[in-house]
């Protein structure tokens, strides 16, 4: 990795901030939308596994990239189950506007 | 004679366990048909309820067989302990905590002799006499066991060795007459009984149980033996107590007859006897006049050597005893109820018995209690006879004339009165004019006094017993026509008991009183009461002037007389003398209104401060700051976090965004 | 100089690509840039010297699991434009959040050194003389095997749940039932009448 070049650990991490921000906005600006709600939550998990890897190449430690490894299992077993119980929500309700939902109310 | 004495201690717990665990529940069914219960008793015409009892009889007979044995065993052991031998059976270590040493041990010796056989034998008459009496209540088993588990209980007491094993004992019979007064209890007069006499008896077990630390802390061992040797030592030693710097031994000996006065109902705390008639009749001949209540004038016989240091606490006990004495013949003279009568006639005489205690005639107030147990069982053994023959009625001015339908009945009751009375050569004459030349021959001022007291109380004694028998017994019949002819004389079973108090009333006296009180009194107690080398009453007793020794019988004399006028001769006399000595005649109809002024003093206050306490402290402080409070501010809590919790998704990912947003900014801030 | 404009390259486009998922109406163009990002952050992996985690990134992620996304998208009937509404109503608030949240972050990594142990405390370093797949080989399935099996299991589980939940038994469907066809016996199907001459059934 290019130590010598302008490039340093800073940049990834400010790269990963900026990602992980337009995560949090997006499920701010979508309330409705509980399809780009997912899909902001695969963006914040993408900018924390770049933070792991810029970490992991920074400090010369492979532990980074094994948890970014099991971060990518663990997205992955979450939009599965996600879709799926979008699916089914959507087979029972014809819709996925989730500011209709309130059966959690106590 | 060790297994002897264990038998005669252990034959009555024996029948009350077999009786009580085996006679009512496990082999209800086996002994023979089930018992019907109590609700299916059926009430005839004029709402008297029969019973039915259709349960096993085994165990009325096993533990009235065993008391039988036990009562001859005692008596066996009497006149061997009258011979010169004096007993210590260790039956176990009981508690042994540091200095603290007591042994479950039976001491014997003439004074327990005579409790004795004065307790197995009335136990063992009411125990038969229970045979014929109780017969139709459906709860007999039970009955039974709690007179068999009375009797163990206060055998524990007369036998102790210890002032602990005393304790036992005391509290033992506190809870047999406790389950007793309440055996019928589905009266709720009977339940508010027990509770009263168990309540009033705590007021007096409170004193014996710190008298009984007291002489701990004072002797550093609460076995009699010990102590009797200490005492002489210890006459000087003062205590603190409450604050105060007060002589030791006069603490100890106050504060156990705090203990005697409860259990023995003497005044100010006597307002429990009167209201535990409400037992059945036998229950109040065995505990309420011949055995537990003269518990207390055994604990003061037993601890003579204290009392014989401690002048002060004899007074009281004479000042107290000589009150009672007094204060409940004078109730006892306008009583209405059969049985009350003779419960405050019984309150009377154990004053007689305290009286003679307090002036250190200790063998004159024991033979008072060995003869009183004769006539006072027989006359409530009588009572219950008459109430049996008149259908539980216990008015006696629903009675009367009675003679010519309970001729033998009356013959009893005739002997237990003479008795009671004092009339010449029956053990009345001997044990009671005994007690009032003694207090004559104390030659103290509150001697003097006491003398005068019962010698007005003697006259009353004589009055108010001679009323019963002549309103029960003499006069018109009073009863209803349906009651008559209903009345009969009682089974040979009721019978028989009374033949033998009938016996012993007359004759326990004369054959007795040369030990107890006569020429052989030294020998006959033997170690087994102390006197200090001054006191001479008993000899001083025998050379009273003549005056004092008539001045009894001519009391005797004059009760009978006025209530011969008044009940037979002048009917209308005493309703007048009533309405003329109007407040008086109230004044003693409501017993001095004691249960007036204690309902006020304590009962109310108790009952206020319990109100406070529970609606105040435990319902609005406790509960309501404890269990209750946190569930309402929980209950709360929730309902308004509830409000948080609106169901919306993005409502949580909002909170978990801000949560993280605050956190980060936490740690830059904090960090 | 050349990672350096790859570096700018590819941080540019995520950014913007990941910009655009979360603002376009049309969903299916969303997870179009979604995949665009996932192929940039790929590149991000690369430039970081994690070939493995980038190639995993491209053919797992990408291709099987933003394809999945295609699949559902395409599939549920979903009126998007009634789920835009309320768009611009809870911006303000976003803004707010997340320009907080990345303000701080900002400030916190370009601060950020690494503590002088760090060295020390470091569970796996990167072995010389081997590529980054063998070297990330070599720990995942020695060291930290038993993580491996329970991402493993995760997978399973995340696969049945997803089964479970979706699976739907169509009552109005008729369907070939093969083992109560080959369980049915003669009895059940084949019933003999005898039928008199000259009358019906």
């Amino acid at each position: 990795m290019g130590e010598s070049m302008s490039i340093g650990l800073a940049h990834y991490l400010g790269v990963a901030a900026i990602l992980f921000t337009i995560g949090v906005f997006g499920i701010f600006l979508n309330r409705k939308n509980v399809i780009v709600i997912l899909m902001s939550v695969e963006l914040m998990l993408l900018a924390v596994n770049i933070n792991l890897v810029a970490f992991s190449a920074h400090l010369g430690d492979l532990m980074g990239q094994v948890f970014a490894l099991l971060v990518l299992t663990v997205a992955a077993a979450e939009a599965a189950i996600g879709l799926a119980i979008l699916v089914v929500y959507f087979r029972n309700r014809g819709s996925i506007a989730v500011d209709e939902i309130d059966s959690l109310k106590g | 004679m060790e297994t002897l004495l264990k038998a005669i201690v252990f034959l009555p717990l024996l029948g009350a366990v077999a009786a009580g665990l085996f006679g009512t529940a496990v082999f209800r069914y086996i002994g023979g048909a089930p018992p019907q219960p109590a609700h299916d008793a059926h009430a005839d015409e004029d709402g008297h309820q029969h019973f039915h009892y259709e349960g096993p009889r085994w165990p009325m007979m096993l533990t009235t067989g065993l008391l039988l044995l036990a009562a001859a065993l005692s008596w066996v052991a009497f006149f061997d302990v009258v011979g010169g031998n004096t007993y210590k059976v260790v039956i176990a270590e009981w508690v042994r905590s540091g200095e603290l040493v007591a042994q479950w041990a039976l001491r014997v010796d003439t004074l327990t002799a005579v409790m004795l056989v004065v307790v197995t034998t009335v136990s063992a008459l009411v125990h038969v006499y229970s045979l014929g009496y109780m017969s139709h209540d459906p709860h007999q088993p039970r009955f039974f066991s709690y007179l068999s588990l009375f009797t163990f209980a206060m055998l524990m007491l007369v036998t102790s060795d210890n002032l602990l094993q005393m304790f036992f004992g005391w509290e033992g019979v506190g809870l047999a007459s406790y389950l007793l007064i309440g055996f019928w209890y589905d009266r709720a007069s009977a339940n508010a009984a027990a509770i009263k006499a168990f309540v009033v008896n705590r007021v007096g077990d409170f004193g014996f149980a710190l008298g009984i630390f007291a002489a701990f802390a004072l002797f550093g061992s609460i076995e009699f033996d010990p102590i009797f040797a200490a005492a002489p030592e210890m006459a000087d030693r003062t205590m603190r107590f409450l604050s105060w710097e007060v002589p030791a031994l006069e603490l100890i000996a106050l504060l156990l007859f705090m203990g005697a006065m409860g259990k023995s109902a003497q005044f100010l705390l006597h307002t429990w006897l009167p209201d535990a008639m409400e037992g059945p009749t036998p229950v109040s001949a065995l505990i309420h006049a011949a055995t537990m209540v003269t518990a207390g004038v055994f604990l003061v016989a037993r601890m003579s050597p204290i009392y014989e240091l401690t002048p002060f606490a004899q007074q009281a006990v004479l000042v107290i005893g000589a009150i009672t004495a007094f204060f409940a013949a004078t109730v006892g003279l306008v009583q209405n109820d059969i049985k009350r009568i003779i419960a405050y006639s019984t309150c009377s005489q154990l004053g007689y018995m305290f009286a003679a205690l307090g002036v250190g005639a200790y063998g004159v107030g024991m033979f008072h209690l060995f003869t009183h147990a004769f006539f006072k069982a027989l006359l409530f053994l009588g009572a219950g006879s008459v109430i049996h023959a008149m259908s539980d009625e216990q008015d006696i001015w629903r009675m009367g004339g009675l003679y010519q339908y309970l001729k033998r009945t009356w013959a009893m009751m005739l002997i237990g009165t003479l008795a009671l009375t004092g009339f010449p050569f029956t053990a009345g004459y001997y044990s009671k004019d005994a007690i009032i030349e003694a207090t004559f021959a104390a030659h103290t001022p509150l001697g003097e006094a006491a003398f005068w007291l019962l010698v007005i109380a003697a006259a009353m004694t004589s009055f108010y017993s001679w009323r019963l028998m002549f309103v029960v017994f003499h006069g018109k019949p009073r009863a209803s026509r349906e009651t008559l002819a209903r009345v009969h004389e009682s089974p040979a079973v009721m019978m028989v008991p009374l033949y033998v108090l009938a016996a012993g009333a007359l004759f326990a006296g004369f054959l007795f009183k040369d030990w107890f009180i006569g020429q052989a009194e030294a020998e006959f107690w033997g170690q087994a009461l102390y006197r200090a080398a001054h006191n001479e009453i008993v000899q001083a007793m025998h050379h009273v002037p003549a005056w004092v020794k008539w001045a009894p019988f001519v009391m005797m004399v004059a009760g009978v007389s006025v209530a011969f006028v008044f009940y037979l001769v002048k009917t209308d006399l005493p309703a007048k003398l009533a309405n003329a000595l109007r407040p008086l005649y109230l004044f003693l109809l409501n017993k001095w209104y004691f249960d007036e002024i204690y309902d006020f003093l304590f009962v109310r206050p108790a009952f206020a401060i319990g109100r406070l306490l529970w609606k105040g402290g435990d319902q609005k402080i406790i509960d309501g700051l404890g269990p209750d409070g946190v569930s309402a501010l929980a209950a709360a809590v929730g309902r308004v976090a509830s409000r948080l919790q609106t169901g919306y998704l993005y409502h949580y990912a909002f909170a978990m965004l801000l949560g993280i947003a605050g956190l980060v900014t936490w740690l830059m801030v904090g960090g | 100089m050349i990672v350096s404009a790859f570096f700018w390259l590819f941080a540019s486009v995520l950014l913007v690509s990941a910009a655009l998922v979360i603002t376009l109406r049309n969903p299916v163009h969303a997870v179009l840039f979604l995949i665009l990002a996932f192929f940039n952050g790929a590149g991000l992996f690369l430039l970081a010297g994690a070939e493995f985690l980038a190639m995993i990134l491209v053919v797992v992620y990408v291709g099987a699991v933003l394809v999945l996304w295609l699949f559902i998208i395409m599939m549920l009937d979903v009126d998007f434009a009634e789920l835009k509404a309320g768009f611009i109503r809870n911006a303000p608030l976003g803004l707010l959040v997340g320009g907080v949240l990345l303000a701080e972050l900002l400030f916190v990594f370009l601060k950020w050194q690494p503590a002088p142990m760090a060295e020390k405390l470091r569970m796996a370093p990167a072995a010389q003389g081997m590529t980054n797949t063998e070297a990330l080989g070599r720990i995942l399935y020695t060291d930290h095997v038993y993580f491996f099996q329970v991402a493993g299991l995760i997978l399973l589980v995340a696969m049945i749940g997803a089964i479970v939940l979706s699976l739907h038994h169509r009552k109005d469907v008729k369907r070939q039932d093969v083992a109560r066809q080959v369980a049915r016996k003669r009895e059940e199907a084949v019933r003999l009448v005898d039928v008199e001459p000259g009358k019906g059934l």
